[in-house]
């Protein structure tokens, strides 16, 4: 009962921030300079005054922008996102097609990062201060800082141009007709990418396990766990583990909206045609529905990884349990 | 190399890297604001020449020197990061300390719009942000102004709730002093270090995300230099094996941002009681 209620305050947080993007996203993109109309029939129109006239009241674009807002808000709760103007095609159909491209790419990114990461911060930490430890720190620090653009430059111009080992770019060979694609040329496609996405990811997990593994290492109870003859592996296995599995877990699930950033420079990179290239256009081309589409929908997609943190957390951490079953 | 680490202690380190990160940004940025445009003035007489003795970096496809371009390119990133981390810091300072020292509706306030801004993918706002002005250098700079100051928020105000339980704070309180004197003479003072860090890293984040959101396009005109302008340029003649477009340009930024990265790690160690002496 209390976790559903935990669950349950959890969710209802969330709800109320997402609305609270939606008006964000609305006012950020309302006050914008950049006409619509504009966007839609581009500069050297030859269209009539009256047949502008005629579109800016089809659309609403004389009303008052909180008018526009319910109406938009309105629609999209119903189902009906808008229509893209750079894709000329309802903007949910673009979402769906575009992200199912890069959820491919993020979830390979995402877990190939992740239990890498766990690994390389766990053998960091049991060698404290040995030259494999000094050689993944500083491997991790140089990617930290590096910009995802310029590794995702640097990966095409090695393995891509140099070598000739992977494809340029886009999502599968060029000229072919998108039944014909088959699921190995959809992989080879996806590998350099996702090696892009998943290299840049890993350094935050890595750091993050090797600090708090040594934190616990260096604690009370192993002291005593190696008083009582337990080797290095055991005193791993049996109480550093459990102590940082959950949390670089929940680190891993709140890296999700650096994810989405990071996919938005790597299919620019890679002309990767997933949701990160699609928000990019919509930015450059100002179709506003389908730029205020992939707001909304990227910030669902973090509350859903910050809600499985938390669920996760509450589920698995015996001391949330019992600290919300006392309290 | 091991026994030369051994010599230096963490705190004459620091003050190394911090000369070396002064120099080289203050270099950077002087070198870039004086540079006469001439420097990297387009000339097809020499364009794709890989690097070499005339031109270090190489040169572009309208023949223009990549050494002259990535440096004004860089020190025009460096103004955006200097205004960007001031302005973030500020408005992070202010709202961390209010909803600490204050608390009750203003504190749920402050941590309702950092959570606001944390909700959506960084790089979205920014698109947003960026498109709200109109795109171009306005939309970047604010963009990159407008959005850094969450996490540094949710630091100031923790520290400062740590500090307000200590019981020197709760005597002040008891002595009469109002919640304006207590915060400024009481605790600003503490917080000062952990704000300070927290700006230098905060820096490296700005300057990213200037070029990102240039690379992207949104940012400055492709005849201006910028990092992400060249960048973004380079993407189109990677194909045909002009590596050094790309190379050269990225590892100054790194260069620049790592050396404030780790400037900041170790001021956190040095400011650390636990771990200073080390």
């Amino acid at each position: 009962m209390n976790r559903l209620k935990y669950i349950g305050g959890t969710l209802c947080r969330m709800l109320t921030l997402l609305a609270a993007v939606s008006v964000l996203s609305f006012a950020l993109v309302a006050l914008s300079p950049i006409d619509p109309l504009t966007a839609y029939i581009g500069t050297n129109s030859t269209l009539s005054q009256e047949a502008k006239d005629a579109i800016a009241e089809h659309w609403g674009l004389n009303d008052p922008p909180a008018k526009r807002f319910l109406a938009w808000a309105g629609n999209f709760l119903k189902g009906d996102w808008g229509t893209s103007i750079a894709f000329k095609k309802p903007v949910k159909t673009v979402i769906g097609e575009r992200f199912s491209y890069s959820v491919a790419l993020m979830l390979i990114a995402w877990i190939f990062s992740g239990t890498l990461g766990f690994l390389a911060g766990v053998f960091a930490a049991v060698k404290k201060g040995s030259l494999w430890d000094k050689i993944i720190k500083t491997f991790c620090l140089a990617l930290q800082s590096a910009p995802t653009f310029w590794v995702g430059l640097l990966v095409l111009s090695l393995f891509a141009v140099r070598l000739g080992w992977f494809p340029i770019g886009l999502a599968a060979p060029m000229g072919k007709l998108a039944q014909d694609v088959t699921l190995g040329e959809r992989i080879y496609h996806l590998i350099l990418p996702s090696l892009t996405l998943g290299v840049l990811g890993i350094s935050k997990i890595t750091l993050y396990a090797r600090q708090k593994l040594i934190e616990i290492l260096s604690s009370d109870f192993i002291l005593f766990a190696k008083a009582r003859g337990e080797n290095i592996s055991q005193l791993v296995w049996r109480h550093g583990m459990r102590n940082i599995a959950l949390p670089a877990v929940t680190v891993q699930f709140a890296a999700f909206s650096e994810l989405f950033g990071g996919i938005a420079l790597a299919e620019s990179v890679f002309s990767y045609p997933g949701i990160g290239s699609a928000l990019t256009a919509a930015g450059l081309s100002g179709d506003v529905p389908l730029l205020l589409g992939i707001a909304v929908f990227s910030a669902i997609f973090v509350f859903a990884g910050n809600l499985m943190a938390n669920i996760l957390y509450g589920l698995l951490d015996p001391r949330i349990k019992e600290g919300r079953a006392n309290g | 190399m091991d026994r030369k680490t051994a010599r230096f202690n963490t705190r004459t380190r620091v003050m190394v890297y911090i000369v070396l990160a002064f120099v080289y940004l203050a270099g950077v940025l002087l070198w870039g604001l004086l540079m006469d445009p001439e420097a990297y003035a387009v000339d097809y007489r020499v364009k794709f020449l890989p690097p070499g003795a005339g031109h270090l970096f190489g040169t572009d496809f309208m023949g223009r020197d990549m050494l002259f371009r990535c440096v004004k390119g860089l020190s025009t990133s460096i103004v955006i990061g200097v205004i960007a981390s001031a302005v973030s810091s500020v408005i992070a300072l202010a709202a961390g300390v209010a909803a600490a020292v204050v608390g009750g509706k203003l504190d749920s306030f402050v941590n309702w719009c950092v959570d606001l801004c944390m909700g959506m993918p960084h790089l979205v706002l920014l698109v947003l942000i960026s498109f709200m002005l109109g795109r171009g250098m306005k939309g970047v700079m604010f963009g990159v102004a407008l959005t850094h100051w969450p996490e540094l928020t949710r630091i100031v105000r923790a520290e400062v709730l740590q500090i307000r339980a200590q019981p020197y704070v709760q005597a002040a309180y008891r002595l009469g002093k109002t919640r304006m004197q207590v915060a400024r003479e009481h605790i600003l003072p503490h917080v000062l270090p952990v704000y300070l860090i927290g700006v230098i890293l905060l820096f490296p984040h700005a300057i990213m995300h200037e070029a990102s959101i240039t690379f992207l396009g949104f940012g400055l005109s492709a005849e201006e230099p910028a990092i992400g302008v060249i960048l973004s340029e380079s993407m189109k003649h990677i194909a045909t094996g002009k590596w050094w477009l790309a190379l050269f340009p990225g590892i100054l930024l790194l260069a620049a941002i790592m050396l404030f990265d780790v400037i900041g790690e170790n001021l956190k160690r040095l400011l650390n009681p636990g771990s200073g002496h080390e």
